[in-house]
Order: C-alpha cells, then structure tokens, then sequence
C-alpha cells in the first residue's frame, strides 16, 4: 500500500492502529535512571496517578555510580505498555528503558521462606528445597528458613509445595532481569 | 560570588528581562542579588498571581516566563500556576526559596516538602544540594522548560546554600543525559500520512495548542493552503488558524460549533496537530469520531494513542514536521475535487447552525453580544486573557481570533483567577499592545487583589467584566443537569467593581447598555493605565451549543 517514494494512494481502510494496544502478558521493565535523589518517588508518583500497577520493583546500583537500575514488572492486560513507557520517558531523570522480551532474557528473584517445619517434617522440606536448588540458611526447633533463587514460576510453585507445612512468612526481592548474548542490557 | 549573584547571571545569560514574585524569609539572599541586578521585578500581591503573570508573559510572548517565592506558604501559593503551566505546556521556570540545609525535614519554620507537593505537576524540578550546582540547574531548567513539549520547572534553593561563594561560569551545554526531545518527525511516517490525506474523502484537520507553542501557526496554514482541508481548533488553538476564513469550521469541543464538531464525527481522517484528545473535545470517547482514521503529530510520544489510539503516529515539533508534511502532499498532486462532496456537506450544517444568539430587544447586554462588542471595540487585534467559565467559552466563540498568541486562557486545568494576574504578564511582555482581560465577575475575585500589581507597577491592563452575578457555568450546569436547583452560585452585588478599582487607584467604568458597550470600551482602552470596566449582563443566559459532558458529537444541545 502507498509505498514511499511513489504516487500511489493508500486506502484509508488498510491503516491499522500503532499504540495502545494490551499485550495481554508480564513485561520486564528495565530502567536505568540518574542517581538522583527523588528519582524512585518520581517513578512510583508516576505510577501511582497514571494508575499503572507495579507487579515487582527492584532498585540497585549499576557498574556506573551516577546511574541506577530499576527493574519492574508490569501486567501488560491491565495497561497498553508502550504508554507505561513513554510515560516513564518524560522524566528527565530516566535514560533509557528497555522492554525486555521474555525468550531472550534470563531473569532471576530471591526469595526467602520461613516454614513451620518440626523435627518430622524437617525432612521433607530439605528434600524440596534440594529439588528446588534451594538453601537451608537457618533452622530453629520448629521452623527453617530456605532460600530460593529463580523466576517467578519457580518461587511460586515452591511456595505451593512448602504451604502445607505452614508458611511463617515469605519474603521477595522482585525480579531483576537481563539480556541474553552480549549486548548491554 | 555569591550563589544568589550567579543565579542573577544564569537569569540574564537566559535572556530573562523580567519575573514576576514576592520576597520572603527563604529567598531573601535572592531579592538582595536582584536589587541591582537590571532585571526587571514585578512585585505581585500573592504568589498565585505571580505565577499566572509569568504563565502570561510566557503565552503571549513565546519566551520562558519566571516567578519567585520564598518557601512554605510562597511555594504553595505556587501550586495552582504550576498545575496550569503543566496543564497547558506553559513554558515557565519557578524559583523557590528553601528553609536552610540544617532544619530541612525538622519540620522548621516556613518548610514544605516544595519539590514533593510540585512532584506530579512539573516537567522537572531540582533540589539544590551543593551551590555549585545552581549555574548548571538553572541552565537545565530553562533548557527543560522551553523545549520539547514546554512546561513547568522547579528549582528549590535552600537559604544557606543561595549565600554561598560558588564560583561562577557562563554555562552552555546541559547535562541531561535522559532528555532529548525528538523534533524532526519521521519521514516515512510524513510520507505515509501525506497519502493518507489525498487518499481522504472526509479529512479534517484538528490543531491544538501545540501549534501555537511550536510557533507553528504559519506553517500549519500553508498545510492548510495545499488543499481546502477543513480546519477546526480546540480552546489553545484558536488564533493558529485565522477564524474568518473560509476553510474554517469553528472551534471544536464541548462549545465548539456543530460544523466542527458534526464534521468530526464523520469525517474519514484526521489529521491531528499539537492537541492531545482532552475529554472536553472527545465526549463520550468510545463515541468519537467513529469513521475516522488518525494521524497525529506530537512533540510529546506519550500524548500519542494515550486516549485515541493513532493510526499515523509521527513525534515531532510541528513547526519541522508541517512543512515536510506540505512539501510531501503537494507532492502527489491531489485531485482537490475529491473534497466536494464533503465540503458541500459541511457548508450544509454551516447554514443551517450558524453560531447564534438571540439578541435582547431592549438595552439588556447579552454576554455574547459583550464579546461582539469586545471584538469591534479592539479591531479583532488586542490581546485577549480570560478567567474560567461562560464568559471564556462565549470569547473564544465570539472573538474571531486570527493570530496565535492573542488568546490567552487555562484550557487544561481550568483555573478561574487566571485572567487578571496572567494579563498583567501578558502586557509586560508585549508592552505596545492593547491587553484585556475578559473576568468573569466570580472568577476575577479569587486574584482581584492583582490590580494592586497593576496600579504600582503602571500596567495598564484593561479589565472587562461580564458581570451576571452567578457562578455562570455551574448555574448553568445546575439549570440543565440538576433540576434547577441553584446551590451556591449567587454572588450577589458585591463588590462594587467602580469603587473597588478606584480603592485600589485604577479607573473604574460601569456600563449597562447595549447602545453604550462599544464607546465605553473604547474609551476604557482610550483610559492611560489599568481600568475596570464593570459590564451587566442577561443574568441567566447558556452558553449554546454544548455537549453534555461524557456525551457525544450528536447529542450537541442548543
């Protein structure tokens, strides 16, 4: 249709429309902001007015001191993404965002469970968290404490398996995320 | 030198003649360093109106508008202008003093969390932590409010840090690593929206106030001038576009006219420009404009397909973007006859609902009859401020704007009080011309005490008001949404405008007759310094036509 360069017209019923579309699926923000003061209430103000919901937040530094990585989640069947971003864009504070695609990234949580586990169950929950990849990192008389690092789906379906046994507590980092290969993220 | 002398030099090396402000505890390191500073300081009478003059000066003059205050009570008196400024891409550059470093966050006298409360209504604001910031910031600061899409940005000083020794160097680049606003527009996305105009059967052309930010108005009527596009504007258009003109249709929106409004709502293509498909042009949004395919031309990536998703996005300055967009459609030589059908369409609507009113037959001054007058009195070439209300809706149907920067108004956050303090800018700004503010008698109260301002500083503004009496639009509302139950919009008789102005030292000029309107006004702008004209109007009139709120273009009433 109405290639450039030529006189050819376009029928107007071939346009089709180019933003604010849902794509249905979890995006990975990855955010990298100036070190500035301000700059994460910046982003959650942003968030918070515009009525975008944050899934999972993580803030730390980079290789660089002056800059900072935001990695957040965001339910892209609740909000057209590309207004997510764009909104992000226009704080001055923010460099450069990059929506990652989930084939090509490898992301990672931490997440620490304390678990009710008695002498007899004791077993049971090591035996998960082996099947798990996990860690035991403390253990008193009636609860352990396990650490798992993985995706999301992986944190979840531990947490499935070890809630029977009562779930003290459960505490999350929220993704952080990078680009497969060689490119910076 | 000192900080607060450097900041001086920032200011002048910024090409600033002029800020609008009042001195307090915080910035008074400040107001020393402008005391001889040559700049010009208009002392305002409360910070709101400060920040509405710089908006003012800013709107009518293009160039970067710029107010101070001191911290606490003086920064939140900011709210409001800045709120606007946002609102409407008013580029302005706001100067707050700061409690000293060492009582920040003890809840000291005078503190406010300045840059917390101004968070979500600026375009950026910095927090000055080290003096020898405060070149570099305010630098950034007006590069940040003047390009881009414009708007408001913040500088938050503390005391001790504004008396600073710092040393001082004119500063040329910025250091902004995440702000770099597209401007050229893409060529293939130019081209493509070039074809879609000629491929239009319906097309119509829809500019906002970014044409008018952008300085684009010449460019948009040589688009316009390539073919016989019908062009409607919204409020913050309205001037980009001459109004007498015969591909005109009319103002878009809510007041809007039926041609404008009807004309969108079957047309087959828009074309739209620096305008962001607010809720007062789009009604009922699922409603809008059902045929029609969209292009849309932004400075700002985030207004596109944020309400109305684009079928043609092309992010750029409309100034670079509309003569690439001319050059590629005059290019394909279009068959301008393709247009007939539609323009015969629209000339229909044109004839059967001409913008109207009836007329009283007595001496009764009908508010849109004041803006006819208003019109005659001024040569159609004054510089016109309003408040927020009926009497704005009725200037900018009534007031066939034919330049940009003549209309001057708060279109986004609709901030009654804007028309004096922001006239008082406007006529600072642009000294030889003839500057009115069209008050509503409700609005002009909530900033009155800035004729004051114009009195000491001998700013000759013209005041006019359309005096009904009533909070107008809410009666209105309250007459033909809510059973005409008139609940807290009778303002009664009071003040009395003649003796107030001439309280305050300005002249002050009643008028109640038709047959006297348009000498009295003529005499009033004949008046050497500020005068108030005190003008009756019908007490119960509507402003026609209207979408009701969340309707749509077809259910337009009046």
């Amino acid at each position: 249709m109405g290639e450039p360069g030529t006189k050819e017209v376009i029928d107007l019923q071939d346009l089709q429309v180019a933003g604010g579309i849902h794509t249905g699926r979890r995006h990975i923000l990855s955010i990298l902001v100036e070190n500035k003061p301000g700059v994460l209430a910046r982003i959650a103000g942003l968030f918070a007015r515009r009525g975008f919901n944050i899934q999972t937040l993580a803030v730390g530094p980079t290789d660089n001191p002056s800059i900072s990585r935001i990695t957040l989640t965001v339910d892209g069947a609740l909000h057209p993404i590309d207004q997510v971003t764009k909104q992000l864009h226009k704080l001055v504070n923010v460099i450069k965002i990059r929506d990652l695609e989930p084939a090509e990234t490898v992301a990672r949580e931490l997440a620490l469970f304390k678990i009710s586990a008695d002498s007899e169950a004791r077993a049971e929950v090591m035996q998960f968290t082996d099947i798990f990849r996990g860690k035991v990192i403390d253990v008193s008389k009636r609860s352990m404490t396990v650490e798992i690092t993985g995706t999301d789906d992986k944190i979840e379906a531990f947490e499935r398996m070890v809630r029977p046994f009562g779930l003290v507590e459960m505490v999350r980092t929220g993704e952080i995320a990078v680009a497969r290969g060689r490119s910076a993220t | 030198m000192r900080a607060v002398d450097a900041i001086m030099e920032s200011l002048t090396a910024e090409g600033v003649d002029v800020v609008f402000g009042i001195p307090g505890g915080a910035n008074l390191p400040t107001y020393d360093a402008l005391y001889d500073a040559g700049v010009r300081h208009v002392l305002c009478r409360h910070e709101q109106g400060a920040g509405h003059a710089a908006e003012g000066y800013a709107k009518a003059t293009g160039r970067v508008g710029v107010a101070l205050a001191t911290s606490g009570p003086g920064a939140t008196n900011l709210v409001t202008p800045i709120a606007d400024a946002i609102m409407d891409s008013v580029p302005t550059v706001f100067l707050t003093g700061q409690v000293r470093t060492e009582l920040l966050g003890t809840d000291g006298f005078q503190e406010a969390d300045t840059t917390g409360i101004t968070m979500p209504i600026v375009k950026h604001s910095i927090m000055i932590q080290d003096p020898r910031e405060i070149p570099q910031a305010i630098h950034d600061a007006f590069h940040i409010a003047r390009t881009g899409r414009p708007g408001p940005v913040l500088v938050d000083i503390p005391q001790d840090l504004s008396r600073a020794d710092i040393p001082y160097a004119p500063v040329e680049d910025v250091s902004l690593p995440g702000y770099r606003p597209t401007t050229e527009g893409n060529v293939k996305q130019i081209r493509l929206a070039a074809k879609a105009l000629v491929g239009a059967r319906r097309p119509v052309i829809y500019a906002g106030g970014g044409v008018v930010n952008a300085d684009a108005a010449k460019e948009l009527r040589e688009l316009c001038a390539s073919d016989r596009f019908p062009v409607t504007c919204t409020v913050m258009g309205l001037g980009a576009f001459p109004a007498p003109h015969e591909q005109w249709l009319g103002m878009l929106g809510m007041h809007g006219t039926r041609s404008a409004n009807y004309a969108i709502d079957e047309a087959d293509l828009i074309c739209a420009i620096g305008a962001r498909f607010d809720d007062r042009i789009t009604g009922k949004l699922s409603e809008f404009a059902p045929r029609a395919k969209f292009i849309h031309i932004d400075v700002d990536p985030a207004e596109i397909s944020k309400n109305v998703p684009a079928h043609i996005p092309i992010v750029g300055d409309a100034k670079r973007v509309l003569p690439k967009l001319t050059r590629e459609y005059r290019a394909l030589e279009a068959d301008s006859s393709r247009l007939d059908g539609w323009w015969e369409r629209i000339r229909g609507w044109q004839e059967k609902h001409p913008l109207g009113y009836a007329d009283s037959e007595d001496s009764e001054i009908k508010p849109q009859y004041m803006c006819e007058a208003l019109y005659e009195a001024t040569g159609g070439d004054a510089v016109i401020t309003s408040d927020v209300g009926q009497h704005q809706m009725w200037c900018a149907q009534y007031y066939h704007f034919s330049e940009p920067r003549q209309w001057i108004n708060s279109g986004g956050l609709g901030t009654m009080g804007f028309g004096l303090p922001s006239a008082l800018g406007a006529q600072v700004g642009r000294p030889d011309d003839t500057v009115v503010c069209l008050a509503g008698d409700g609005s002009l109260q909530m900033t009155s005490q800035e004729l004051a301002t114009a009195v000491c500083e001998r700013i000759p503004v013209k005041v006019f008001i359309m005096n009904n009496g009533y909070l107008g639009m809410v009666r209105q509302w309250q007459e033909l949404f809510w059973d005409r139950r008139y609940s807290g919009v009778d303002m009664g008789t009071t003040p009395d405008w003649v003796k107030l102005a001439e309280a305050y030292g300005a002249a002050g000029m009643r008028c109640d007759r038709k047959e006297d309107l348009v000498e009295t006004m003529r005499a009033a702008i004949a008046t050497d310094g500020p005068v108030v004209l005190d003008v009756r109007v019908t007490r119960e009139e509507n402003c026609y036509p209207m979408i009701p709120a969340g309707q749509a273009a077809r259910d337009m009433v009046g």
